[in-house]
């Protein structure tokens, strides 16, 4: 390596801002002290050191597995070593941003499981929520602790090619992830003790705590010291590894359904020494398996007779029965007006430019510029139906255009966005690779914010799909102290 | 604010017996295998690999899967064998998954070495079993699961599942103990040969050696080995880890650390049964075991045994008796 070289020199962010280096005119400040940390290890170094970590997560089985007829297989969420910056005012941003989004969708749960003021007044169009597959007709006045119906909110955020951050997708029902964020950490303080010395980063690791106080703060106030559970689908569960860590740093039982059951509408676990009373659940289960007797009666993951004494207020949720109908995508193209309409502020983080086709002006915009669009079906996940203009054949871009003049408003469109990127160390050099974030909001009677969130990066070249199951991986997540 | 350490979920209760109970199984297989490779021979000179099929009751499994009881027949099945439920990597993938379940309650340390263990395992190949690996490879496994076990010791905070999971392991080793008993001495009794001939002293090595005893059993009886003493040791030696005299003792100690530690109320049918077991062991001495029948022992105490393990798993879990392994 030269005189003045360092491992990022031969980097090339391709245009895209960079979340060590910045944009166009516009560095960050920490890049310098990126690539004076950096510097201190060669290549080959960094390499090794990756190695190790990656070795290292599969032994400890921080792993999502993976059951066939006859072999158990734990893989790992590929996990890249070069960490991902936040500077202490892009995060001041971020969380306040999330915050306000948080407040205003419980809010907007509250009203539309109540009198549905914001329907009435036309800001939000009944169909799209009371149509809507995740509304729950049984939460309809249904009394939630401090009108806390999201407790975990994980808010998809990617940065554009300016630099600015921007709100992809909310998700209200049971986000997933936070585990990896805590273990990253870990992982680099471990593995890279060098590279972190002296940097002030603020710390993920009370994560457990914070979630714990957030549900306990939702069970019956007659209680004076509740007892809070882990509910999980069980051992068999992509995400088992996840409500492990999180049993385990919220020092509560790890239940299954089975474990469970409800007398005279109470809940109850199955201990040794008999049954002892369970007043919080942090549940890791769908509305749809929560209690066979209410939602989907083939269940066999819930607890017969749980919604009973949910409504009762003997038991509390985390997070609320019914709160999927704020997270869908048309809810989601609304939230600008729904933050407005209940706050009176304008929102801190932007949603990515969207187009209602419900709405003449939408439909009409983006059938103009098909071409150009990212047009996604509302009621899917996932990333099934989505069609991305400019890599579309013109067999798809007539096929969805003819979708979307039958039924305009199963439809929202919105411009590809150029996502930043990171550098990644991929196959022994670094290259920029896309990458998003998902910070998590902890809400009992307020709202926290775990510094950072996770970073999902998109380890192909010119990948922007940051899932796990199509090569997707993950990075510690810096933020800065100011 | 209540956290899990005051009570255990009856689920997991059940997962730490059967870690404790997996892990010492396969820790026992892995010395009797090698046992059998190096020290034991049968009254006719040859090793007897059938014999380890009969001791573990496994012919019918056996017989529908292999033609013929050969070193690497039964060795593949005892090993390697994933549809053999009680083979070695069976056993520590048992365990494994009983430890994921308990995941919440393990230290990290206890579940990454498992973890690890039994990701090697699953590399192993028919190659590594070769009469010139065996012995490595078993001296390997068990050093694992010993690892396991001081890993345990030291960093398992002693909640229930603790005393659980011990239970677990001295119900298995003294079911072990009684099989190796019933089986071995029969097979070693001299037919047409006089006590204490070369090949016979060889035997009662190997049986002493199988359950980590020999030295032991030494310092008890500097001289002489007779098939009685033996006996006596495995069943009434207070201070051989494997006796079953010391397994039964420790069952009770640890049920009653259950029941007055944790104020548990549960237990009271395993605790009579344990009771009955010990006064009826502690009625007999090695001569008056012999008389009754050592076979006959044998087959009461695993009666025993099988009993406890059902009626603590029903008491403190709620399992049904003949539910299957977690």
């Amino acid at each position: 390596m030269g005189e003045g070289a360092d491992l990022l020199t031969a980097y090339d962010r391709q245009g895209h801002w960079c979340e060590v280096l910045g944009g166009d005119g516009a560095p960050t400040d920490h890049a310098p002290m990126v690539r004076d940390r950096l510097g201190r290890f060669s290549l080959l170094e960094l390499v090794r050191r990756a190695e190790i970590a990656e070795r290292e997560l599969y032994n400890l089985g921080i792993t999502f597995t993976v059951y066939s007829e006859r072999d158990v297989i734990d893989r790992i969420l590929p996990f890249d070593v070069i960490p991902r910056i936040i500077s202490a005012s892009d995060w001041d941003v971020i969380e306040r941003g999330s915050k306000q989004r948080v407040t205003a969708i419980n809010l907007f749960l509250h009203d539309v499981y109540h009198e549905g003021r914001i329907i009435k007044e036309g800001v939000v169009p009944a169909e799209l929520v009371y149509g809507n597959a995740y509304y729950r007709e049984q939460m309809r006045g249904v009394a939630v602790p401090h009108g806390s119906y999201v407790n975990v909110c994980g808010v998809d955020l990617v940065r554009d090619g300016s630099g600015r951050f921007k709100v992809l997708e909310d998700n209200a029902r049971t986000p997933s992830g936070v585990s990896y964020v805590v273990e990253n950490r870990h992982m680099m303080q471990r593995t890279f003790p060098d590279l972190m010395e002296q940097i002030g980063i603020r710390p993920v690791s009370d994560y457990g705590q914070k979630l714990l106080e957030a549900v306990a703060d939702l069970a019956p106030s007659a209680v004076t010291d509740p007892q809070v559970v882990l509910l999980s689908p069980g051992v068999y569960n992509a995400a088992y590894f996840e409500h492990v860590f999180l049993a385990r740093e919220m020092g509560v039982p790890l239940v299954e359904g089975s474990d469970l059951f409800v007398e005279n509408d109470r809940v109850w676990m199955r201990t040794t020494a008999g049954k002892a009373p369970v007043h919080a659940i942090y549940r890791r289960i769908d509305d749809a398996f929560l209690d066979p007797e209410v939602f989907n009666p083939e269940s066999l993951l819930g607890v017969p007779g749980l919604f009973g004494a949910y409504v009762k207020g003997n038991v509390a949720l985390a997070n609320a029965v019914g709160t999927g109908c704020a997270d869908d995508k048309a809810v989601y193209a609304y939230m600008p007006r729904i933050i407005r309409f209940y706050l009176d502020e304008d929102p801190i983080l932007d949603n990515v430019d969207t187009h209602i086709c419900r709405e003449r002006e939408g439909l009409e915009y983006t059938l103009a510029n098909l071409e150009r669009l990212v047009v996604k079906p509302v009621g899917e996940s996932g990333g099934y139906g989505i069609v991305i203009g400019p890599r579309a054949t013109r067999e798809e871009i007539e096929d969805v255009r003819a979708k979307l003049i039958a039924n305009p408003s199963n439809f929202i469109s919105q411009p590809m966005i150029d996502l930043s990127v990171c550098p990644t160390l991929i196959d022994g050099m670094i290259e920029p690779r896309h990458v998003d974030l998902r910070p998590f909001v902890v809400t009992g009677q307020s709202s926290w914010v775990l510094p950072g969130g996770l970073t999902r990066v998109a380890l192909r070249r010119g990948s922007l799909i940051v899932n796990s199951s199509q090569g997707g991986g993950s990075k510690d997540t810096w933020v800065l102290e100011a | 604010m209540t956290i899990g350490t005051k009570f255990l979920l009856a689920r997991y209760a059940d997962c730490a017996l059967w870690l404790g109970r997996y892990m010492e199984r396969a820790e026992s297989l892995a010395r009797i295998l090698d046992v059998n490779l190096h020290f034991s021979r049968d009254s006719r000179g040859t090793q007897n690999w059938r014999s380890i099929v009969q001791l573990n009751a496994d012919e019918k499994r056996f017989d529908k899967a292999y033609d013929v009881a050969s070193y690497a027949n039964v060795v593949h099945f005892y090993v390697l064998d994933r549809d053999n439920p009680s083979s070695i990597v069976s056993a520590i993938r048992s365990a494994k998954e009983n430890a994921r379940a308990l995941r919440p309650t393990i230290s990290t340390e206890m579940w990454s070495h498992l973890n690890v263990f039994n990701n090697s395992l699953a590399t192993l190949t028919p190659d590594d079993l070769k009469p010139s690996e065996l012995s490595r490879v078993c001296a390997t496994i068990k050093e694992q699961c010993q690892t396991h076990a001081g890993i345990t010791e030291g960093t398992f905070f002693r909640d229930q599942s603790w005393y659980f999971c011990l239970i677990g392991r001295e119900l298995e080793r003294a079911d072990q103990t009684t099989r190796l008993l019933d089986i071995k001495y029969h097979l070693l009794l001299p037919q047409d040969q006089r006590v204490g001939s070369p090949v016979d002293v060889s035997q009662w090595n190997a049986l002493l050696r199988s359950v980590a005893g020999y030295h032991a059993f030494r310092r008890e009886h500097p001289r002489g080995m007779s098939p009685k003493q033996v006996a006596a040791f495995l069943l009434f030696n207070m201070s051989f880890p494997r006796s079953i005299a010391l397994c039964l003792s420790d069952i009770d100690a640890h049920l009653h650390r259950l029941r007055s530690g944790f104020g548990l109320r549960a237990g009271s049918t395993a605790m009579e049964l344990l009771d009955e077991t010990r006064a009826a062991l502690g009625g007999h001495t090695p001569d008056t075991v012999i008389q009754y029948g050592l076979h006959e022992f044998s087959d009461y105490l695993q009666r025993q045994l099988m009993a406890i393990a059902a009626a603590i798993r029903l008491e403190f879990c709620g399992v049904q008796p003949e539910s299957d392994a977690p």
